[in-house]
């Protein structure tokens, strides 16, 4: 006799908590067959301010924390899920109808990743700050600064999205320090609930990460006009109106990245990490001897 | 006559001969515009210098026509050690010219002669000089091997350091290799078309830059020109909110560089002499015309009596009056139109409960102008702690912890720039790192380098102007623009 499965609810994740939507709704989310696999929890507006409070509440540890341990949260959440590979990979075919080696070929990208940006937390300040030499007894040091809350409208499409391209918009923006408010693949937001229990159970605080489920359509124009978020990644916009969201950003001259299409977008670059910093410059007078 | 009156010491203006009418710079030529003509003033006086000419939608269309073909057929094809040498070329005609720019700056804005002659030129020359090295050194630029310019640069600069913002959009997109259609600050052109005559002797070849006079529609055409791959912007955060509006959706890149509210942060261990020195330069510097000016002075609470009190001594040896006379400290205000809202935004700090006042200070009859002003009792909600007056209006606020001050110099939408003054080195660094500034000044204020990245946090704009940083607004990596 087969063991009858314990199905799980999904739900959103904000500052931390998994809370159902506070709108009560949910949508049904189908596997590529049409079958059945869960109500994904349908985010209001109301979870998305929820979610913005939170990145906003959680962005001066984060932000402040050496750049080593950020480095080193990061890299956990690559080990911790290599220890859940099964898992992710059963939710790969399930959700994106992958064969099981394509989907074990997307965990291993999403791990390695992770691992990848983990290692520039502590360089790319190197890389993309300087000092200046400029004329007069002045100390001048140029250093990236994170920009505040980034909002992201996760990858929509293409294989291994749902996890990879979720992961590879997500991380960039962490690395720097900044906090993040994310709205999940429509189809496939099983990975990104997953991943969320794995972020709850690594050393990630609270806040730093919050993931929407629902419609990127209804969610995306009150994160690009929130007065509270500093940026807008448009990278899995493509499919909405995505012009009037960069216009909607405009009101308070948030940082925008454009839609990218294709697979394997958004491609893993140190532009992208840059992409979501503030270039701080202090002048320090030197004294007279 | 005291010891603290001098003499008029007017520099000559006989170094400078204009031409009666000036047209637009279009494919190294001087021509005509097809909106009407306009003349341009000197804000201390009121009298006309020369007529301008009005750039309407097809003057824009020509001019950016001209730009394509000269990135298309020519400067795109130049090596950069190439486009290294006109700039360096352009460096050097500055600065044999600088005289004669510093006067003809200081008639059209009304910035004291002494900061054109000392500040605003010698900067000029310096920003062609440094990014001169740079054009044939972007591989080091940060963006990989072999990076890419963008094309056509539309840019917009202001009337408050006109020929110095010129210099900020053209030596780095030039550099980059990048060909540019500029337009200045309708109240002062006529830096910018001097600086087209450097141009032909320099002889940079026609249409590389191109430089296209009017109002503020000549630049609203210039933005929304489908042929224009990058927008450069330096000016108010409402324009720049609209010009962020009208690119939503294209392919043209956009740097802007807007509006501020600095903080600048008084310890009461800071060398105080210096400070006030830095307090008067921080906010009376070009009369206030200064986006990233120290607008706010938050003085901890134990020397704020001292300090106004020494601020106030300081400001009534200020002198008020010719712009061309080299002892002068505060010019003309540079509009009619801005003068106004400096009047409207000091006369609501009044109404909002705060305390004014100016050193006795006799304005001049004709042109515009508005006495060094400080405001005391200001606070945080009043407008004049909140809006940028963009003039030579100080508010004054106090603070008790470095948490606080730190809490409200960032309680602001803007993020440009702020000051610090301690003598307390760890105290300096600890708090450089908590404020949401693009430049932090510490025991100084408004310095500027070419070497030095410019530009600002939030609502003050994205993008940075001057080091290596300013270089990626004009480049793309090799694999394409993203």
């Amino acid at each position: 006799m087969t063991r009858l499965a314990v199905p799980k609810t999904y739900k959103l994740y904000i500052g931390g908590k998994f809370p159902r939507s506070e709108s009560g709704r949910t949508y049904e989310i189908t596997g590529a067959g049409g079958d059945f696999l869960a109500n994904a929890a349908q985010a209001s507006r109301k979870d998305a301010r929820d979610a913005v409070v939170a990145a906003r509440s959680a962005l001066k540890g984060w932000s402040a924390a050496t750049a080593y341990n950020r480095g080193q949260v990061l890299y956990r959440i690559a080990e911790l899920l290599e220890g859940r590979r099964a898992q992710f990979v059963d939710e790969l075919v399930r959700s994106e109808g992958l064969t099981e080696r394509r989907a074990a070929a997307v965990i291993d990208t999403a791990i390695d990743r992770w691992v990848w940006f983990a290692g520039w937390a502590d360089k790319f300040a190197q890389v993309l700050g300087n000092g200046n030499p400029v004329a007069g007894p002045y100390f001048n040091l140029s250093v990236p600064e994170p920009t505040g809350v980034v909002a992201v409208i996760a990858p929509q499409a293409g294989e291994g999205h749902s996890l990879t391209g979720f992961v590879s918009a997500v991380a960039p923006a962490l690395v720097s320090g900044n906090t993040v408010v994310v709205v999940a693949s429509r189809s496939a937001p099983l990975s990104a609930i997953s991943l969320s229990e794995v972020l709850a159970t690594s050393d990630v605080p609270p806040g730093v990460v919050n993931v929407l489920t629902g419609s990127p359509a209804e969610i995306a124009p009150w994160l690009a006009s929130h007065a509270d978020v500093n940026a807008i990644d448009l990278v899995g916009a493509g499919a909405l109106d995505w012009v009037q969201l960069q216009i909607d950003a405009a009101e308070t001259l948030k940082r925008v990245l454009q839609p990218e299409d294709g697979p394997g977008a958004p491609a893993p670059t140190l532009a992208r990490i840059s992409a979501f910093t503030e270039t701080k410059t202090v002048w320090h007078t030197k004294g007279l001897l | 006559m005291s010891f603290l009156d001098y003499a008029p010491a007017p520099e000559s203006r006989a170094i400078l001969s204009l031409r009666p009418s000036y047209g637009l710079f279009v494919d190294g030529e001087f021509v005509d515009g097809n909106g009407p003509a306009f003349t341009t003033i000197s804000p201390a006086t009121e009298e006309g210098l020369t007529e301008i000419a009005t750039a309407d939608d097809a003057d824009v269309d020509r001019a950016v026509a001209a730009a394509r073909k000269a990135y298309d057929r020519v400067w795109s094809k130049l090596s950069g050690s190439d486009r290294g040498k006109y700039l360096f070329r352009i460096a050097r005609l500055v600065q044999e010219r600088a005289r004669e720019l510093a006067v003809a700056e200081t008639l059209n804005n009304g910035k004291p002669i002494k900061e054109s002659r000392d500040v605003d030129i010698p900067l000029v020359a310096a920003w062609f000089f440094y990014y001169a090295g740079w054009a044939d050194k972007l591989d080091h630029a940060g963006l990989g091997p072999d990076p890419r310019p963008l094309g056509v640069a539309g840019q917009i600069i202001p009337w408050n350091f006109p020929l110095l913002m010129l210099a900020w959009k053209i030596a780095p997109a030039l550099a980059s290799g990048n060909t540019v259609v500029l337009k200045p600050a309708e109240t002062t052109p006529l830096t910018a078309l001097l600086f087209a005559e450097i141009l032909q002797q320099a002889d940079l070849p026609p249409g590389v830059v191109n430089i296209v006079t009017g109002p503020g529609a000549t630049g609203q055409a210039l933005v929304r020109h489908p042929d224009v791959d990058k927008i450069a912007f330096t000016g108010s955060t409402a324009v720049g909110r609209e010009i962020a509006r009208a690119t939503a959706g294209t392919r043209k890149r956009l740097t802007l560089e807007l509006g501020g509210k600095a903080a600048n942060i008084v310890f009461d261990d800071a060398p105080i002499d210096q400070a006030i020195e830095g307090v008067v330069n921080g906010i009376f510097y070009n009369q206030g015309h200064v986006c990233c000016a120290g607008s706010r002075l938050l003085v901890q609470e134990n020397v704020h009596d001292d300090v106004v009190e020494r601020l106030k001594q300081r400001l009534t040896t200020l002198r008020l009056g010719d712009p061309l006379d080299k002892n002068t400290d505060i010019g003309a205000v540079n509009s009619a139109e801005q003068l106004e809202r400096i009047r409207e935004l000091t006369a609501a700090g009044e109404e909002e409960g705060a305390t004014r006042w100016s050193p006795p200070c006799v304005l001049p009859d004709a042109g515009f102008w508005f006495a060094p002003t400080i405001f005391t009792g200001v606070q945080t909600s009043s407008r004049i702690a909140r809006e940028e007056i963009f003039g030579p209006v100080l508010s004054i606020l106090t603070f008790r912890t470095p948490q606080e001050a730190i809490a409200k110099a960032n309680n602001t939408p803007y993020g440009l720039s702020a000051g610090i003054w301690s003598d307390k080195g760890s105290r300096v660094l600890a708090v450089a790192d908590e404020l949401r500034a693009g430049v932090v000044w510490t025991n100084t204020f408004n310095r500027f380098d070419p070497a030095s990245p410019f530009g600002g946090y939030k609502e003050s704009g994205y993008g940075r102007e001057g080091g290596k940083q300013g270089l990626s607004a004009y480049l793309a990596p090799a694999g394409g623009i993203r």
